[in-house]
């Protein structure tokens, strides 16, 4: 009969704002706004026992005056002393899920962790599941829900985020919103008195809106359930962890050395290399393998082409791959005789291929083609992309575009940068390899041709070479744990 | 702590070599007749320790004598070694072991974490084991690919290959013990091991030190 407590929060049928504010300071107030502003397709009640209407919407008195049956969901701003006597209204108007945006809780004390506790029981004996509290709220796109009182709303896509700490499920966002691989559904998940990240991941791992998901943790209660949670949601879909917190100290100072090694950091390490997730150092990092594992295929193996039209950042991308279990392969000798037959002899001859300007007009998606067909590469590089569109722009901005007639030049070059785009995910969808395409310009100038044709198709421009290779090595790393694992 | 207790370096290291630990060659004296008597049947160059169950830090207290290759040596060393012995040390007997030579030591060992149980070791070993602080650890239980993973995330290749004139690390020995000391490890009274150094002898891993931390359960 009823549908599961994650499904709840996660795709109420309506939601309804508790503590909703006509002060534009006030949680109540941002909550409201951001509900209705994301769009929500379902109904949205807001409670404020003074105000007749917030944001247009009718301020209820209570909880209990929402009509049975009308929402699944409520989102709470008021203070602790308020929620049990929330949670027992909203019970009996057959909600199933509330989200406790509040604080004063555990974070505040021993007060507010009583507190805490009780509510859980409570919400357990009326059959009811929380999130929170402390916590700063949901995105869920597929819904159209924004039940959050930060910023931003990021665009629809397939990367799922759950964290123990808020503003980073923003910093997750904020990289979404200005990449363009966007968000199915994000968690934060405050105080975790109910639901922890792992719950979170569980359910994302069945969910079809979401491709691969990342995770903020700090503390962990119950390591071996950890461990084992990450484990079967890791068999279903990639999860990228980010550890904050971890101390240096050992884990026994006493007689053993292998107690004095035992650090936090070491453990946490080696047990997400059993349980098949990724770790990743910064948000940045985490940010860029789950966007290449929400957006490209699992490479077979580790062996890597860098292909390069920009010289330097060949030789860092090669530099990288070095320092990863990557392999930069030798370049075979049918394609160095392919290339050959492509370019000018002036070219590397070797991996990575660099072009040295002597490319023609169809000379870039002929070798992306061809390296990408080739049987013993199993990833490429692509790097270069949006040089002569980034020309083109100056080109116009400068004070000869009308003299010299540069319209129709402007023109040419920005059609390349977006063929070649094209073609590097036309050639990873056909082959099913992952191409991954990285330049600057995907941050400093967006709307070059080369990175729009790739945000336009859902693809992720990474930022540099570097930050491509430490993503692709991730991708290979989950890779051969699922190989093994399904052997 | 009630009720810990740790196992003297022969017990520790016949334990280990039960589950499957390779470890030196050694035999317990309790008098400088015994050592030498011991030294002459183990043959070549020994190694006399001080051994017992409250002697943790031999090396750091100077109990350790190595190189020993002659009766005369080791007599002298058997005679220094009992008369450096104090009460706290309790009861103390002398570990005559062969010599193992190796220019690659590890350390390994299983350890039982506050969040996450018990966890096994592999690290670079030695007197500079802590100081250089290069391990890797994994959950207990482990498979045979887990320890596999291991060896290649200590990511010293150099390391496992020929190096000095001594063939590459046998991997699969290796993993052996490392499976071992995870079961040695894992099993019922034992809180925690300890190995350091395993020395690699001509490619094969041999426990050289050894300690068992038991639950006194």
């Amino acid at each position: 009969m009823s549908r599961p407590p994650l499904d709840l929060l996660f795709d109420p049928q309506g939601i309804v704002v508790a503590g909703a504010s006509t002060h534009p300071g006030k949680f109540g107030f941002v909550a409201l706004h951001n509900v209705l502003a994301g769009g929500f397709d379902g109904p949205v009640f807001a409670t404020n026992p003074d105000q007749p209407s917030i944001l247009g919407v009718e301020a209820l008195e209570s909880v209990a005056d929402i009509p049975e049956g009308a929402a699944d969901l409520v989102f709470v701003c008021t203070p602790p002393h308020t929620c049990s006597e929330i949670l027992r209204s909203a019970a009996s108007r057959g909600v199933g899920a509330v989200f406790i945006a509040s604080g004063g809780f555990r974070e505040a004390g021993s007060e507010g962790a009583r507190a805490e506790r009780e509510l859980v029981q409570l919400a357990r004996s009326l059959g009811m599941v929380v999130a929170g509290p402390n916590g700063q709220g949901l995105i869920s796109n597929p819904a159209k829900l924004a039940a959050q009182i930060v910023a931003p709303i990021p665009p629809p896509g397939p990367i799922a985020v759950a964290s123990q700490s808020g503003n980073l499920v923003s910093a997750f966002m904020n990289y979404a919103a200005q990449s363009g691989v966007g968000i199915s559904r994000a968690v934060s998940a405050g105080n975790a008195a109910m639901l922890g990240v792992v719950d979170y991941l569980g359910w994302f791992a069945s969910d079809p809106h979401t491709k691969a998901m990342a995770a903020y943790v700090e503390g962990v209660e119950d390591g071996p359930a950890f461990a084992a949670a990450i484990k079967r949601v890791a068999a279903a879909k990639p999860v990228v962890l980010v550890k904050g917190g971890t101390t240096p100290r050992g884990a026994q100072a006493a007689a053993s050395h292998t107690g004095a090694l035992a650090t936090d950091d070491r453990i946490f390490d080696g047990m997400v290399r059993q349980s098949g997730a990724v770790r990743a150092q910064t948000i940045e990092e985490a940010y860029d393998a789950v966007a290449a594992f929400a957006t490209q295929p699992l490479p077979a193996g580790p062996r890597t082409l860098v292909l390069s039209s920009a010289g330097g950042w060949g030789v860092i991308a090669a530099d990288a791959l070095s320092k990863s279990k990557l392999e930069l392969i030798p370049l075979p000798a049918d394609l160095k005789e392919a290339i050959d037959g492509l370019v000018p002899p002036r070219w590397s001859r070797s991996n990575p291929i660099d072009l040295a300007g002597g490319e023609s007009r169809d000379t870039i998606p002929e070798v992306i083609d061809l390296v990408a067909d080739h049987p013993e590469v199993d990833a490429v590089i692509y790097l270069g992309m949006g040089i002569q569109a980034n020309t083109a722009s100056h080109l116009r901005s400068g004070p000869y575009f009308e003299a010299a007639e540069l319209a129709r030049i402007c023109e040419y070059h920005e059609r390349q940068d977006s063929r070649f785009a094209q073609a590097a995910a036309d050639a990873s969808a056909r082959t099913g390899k992952p191409i991954l395409a990285a330049t600057e310009l995907g941050i400093t100038q967006p709307d070059n041709a080369g990175p729009a044709t790739l945000a336009a198709q859902g693809s992720y421009c990474f930022p540099s070479a570097d930050r491509a290779v430490r993503a692709l090595h991730h991708m290979w790393w989950y890779a051969r744990w699922r190989k093994r694992l399904l052997g | 702590m009630f009720g810990v207790g740790v196992l003297s370096e022969f017990e520790s290291k016949q334990l280990l070599a039960r589950h499957g630990v390779a470890v030196s060659r050694d035999k317990l004296a309790h008098s400088a007749d015994e050592a030498v008597a011991a030294a002459v049947e183990i043959g070549g160059p020994v190694a006399v320790k001080l051994c017992g169950s409250s002697l943790a830090h031999k090396s750091e207290r100077g109990l350790v004598r190595l190189g020993l290759d002659n009766s005369a040596s080791v007599r002298t060393a058997a005679d220094e070694l009992l008369a450096a012995a104090v009460e706290d040390d309790g009861e103390v007997a002398l570990l005559v072991s062969e010599m193992v030579a190796g220019c690659r030591e590890f350390i390994a060992g299983v350890v039982h974490t506050e969040q996450f149980g018990p966890a096994l070791m592999l690290g670079l070993g030695g007197v500079l084991a802590e100081a250089v602080g290069e391990a890797v650890f994994r959950l207990l239980p482990v498979s045979e690919a887990d320890c596999k993973d291991m060896i290649e995330d200590l990511d010293i290749p150099a390391l496992m290959a020929p190096l000095r004139g001594e063939p590459a690390v046998d991997q699969g020995a290796l993993v052996d013990s490392l499976l071992g000391l995870a079961h040695a490890g894992g099993g019922e009274g034992v809180e925690a091991v300890d190995v350091n150094p395993l020395v690699i002898r001509d490619g094969l891993p041999v426990a050289v030190d050894a300690l068992v931390v038991t639950t006194g359960s």
